[in-house]
């Protein structure tokens, strides 16, 4: 299991005189656990309705499980990040096995190329890609084709790097 | 000027239907199969000795069999019946290559006693060896 769940989490307004049914608004987030999540409705809610946590209410948190999580799929995420110079909307593809892996990876990419923080990257929507004549990035496009096969041709060998020092210099070419 | 001839390399391709040893991990030592690949490091591997899972290509030994014919993404069954119709185990087993894995393994397990027991084994047959070339040298 990798290191981000999916929740669903349900908050709305603490009902008062004047509102005595307040709307329930539902999100999925993406986090480490539920304090996280929760805390990522909160934050997300702020932004989107005038409702805060001090007059609000968590009404349910629960986990989303994978529905196939051995099954290979495309993933297509849209995020909304802020760099040192501006913020930026992105679509990005992933091929993972759960939702939670491709949102993973999704951090780890944008942490590599744009050194984006977790707290800097609003996750919009996760869509799996049904159709692979719907995937737009080559770098997804490249693994989809029929009878796909490569090489390992730079390998260490089993072994490599559990000992210090070794008599031989390993071969990677073979 | 002379003519050079460009041989396609040997080497053992990723693909749907290779035959994998797992080399780190809970199933450690254990013969897989590729299902499907995912990326260029990654692939689901399935077979009757493991769970389905994915795997990191750079825990893994592409060995030199393929199971022909798999269909890609095969569920756990299918893949039962094509490893079993293709008899992975039996033909892994006798290439020199499992055998030496094997002869190794066993190596390892051995006491000192019965590390001197191979000494005094390995003396023995020697000496029959140079007795016999002795015998036909003599002779010749």
């Amino acid at each position: 299991m990798g290191r981000l769940q999916e929740y669903q989490v349900i908050g709305r307004k603490l009902p008062s005189e004047i509102d005595e049914n307040p709307r329930l608004y539902r999100m999925r987030i993406f986090a480490p656990n539920d304090v996280v999540a929760k805390s990522r409705f909160w934050y997300f809610l702020k932004k989107l309705r005038k409702v805060k946590k001090s007059a609000g209410e968590i009404v349910s948190l629960n986990v989303i499980h994978e529905k196939r999580p051995l099954k290979v799929k495309n993933f297509g995420i849209w995020v909304r990040y802020d760099s040192r110079s501006g913020t930026h909307n992105m679509y990005k593809e992933y091929r993972e096995l759960s939702r939670t892996d491709a949102v993973h990876s999704l951090y780890q990419d944008l942490a590599a190329r744009h050194r984006a923080r977790f707290r800097s990257i609003h996750i919009l929507k996760v869509a799996e890609i049904e159709k692979s004549a719907d995937v737009k990035r080559p770098y997804i496009k490249q693994l989809l084709t029929p009878d796909l096969k490569f090489p390992l041709p730079h390998r260490a060998p089993v072994g490599v790097g559990k000992k210090i020092f070794l008599a031989k210099r390993p071969n990677t070419f073979s | 000027m002379s003519q050079t001839k460009v041989v396609s390399s040997q080497w053992p391709q990723v693909e749907t239907g290779r035959v994998v040893l797992i080399n780190s991990g809970k199933d450690e030592g254990k013969l897989a199969t590729v299902v499907q690949i995912i990326d260029h490091k990654r692939a689901l591997v399935d077979s009757p000795h493991i769970e389905r899972q994915e795997i990191s290509l750079s825990h893994v030994t592409l060995t030199q069999q393929v199971i022909s014919k798999l269909p890609r993404a095969a569920r756990s069954g299918v893949v039962k019946k094509y490893w079993t119709e293709a008899a992975v185990d039996e033909t892994t087993a006798s290439t020199t290559w499992a055998k030496k894995r094997v002869s190794r393994e066993k190596k390892r397990q051995l006491t000192d006693f019965e590390r001197f027991k191979v000494m005094v084994l390995k003396k023995q047959r020697r000496f029959e060896v140079r007795k016999a070339v002795a015998k036909a040298r003599k002779s010749s």
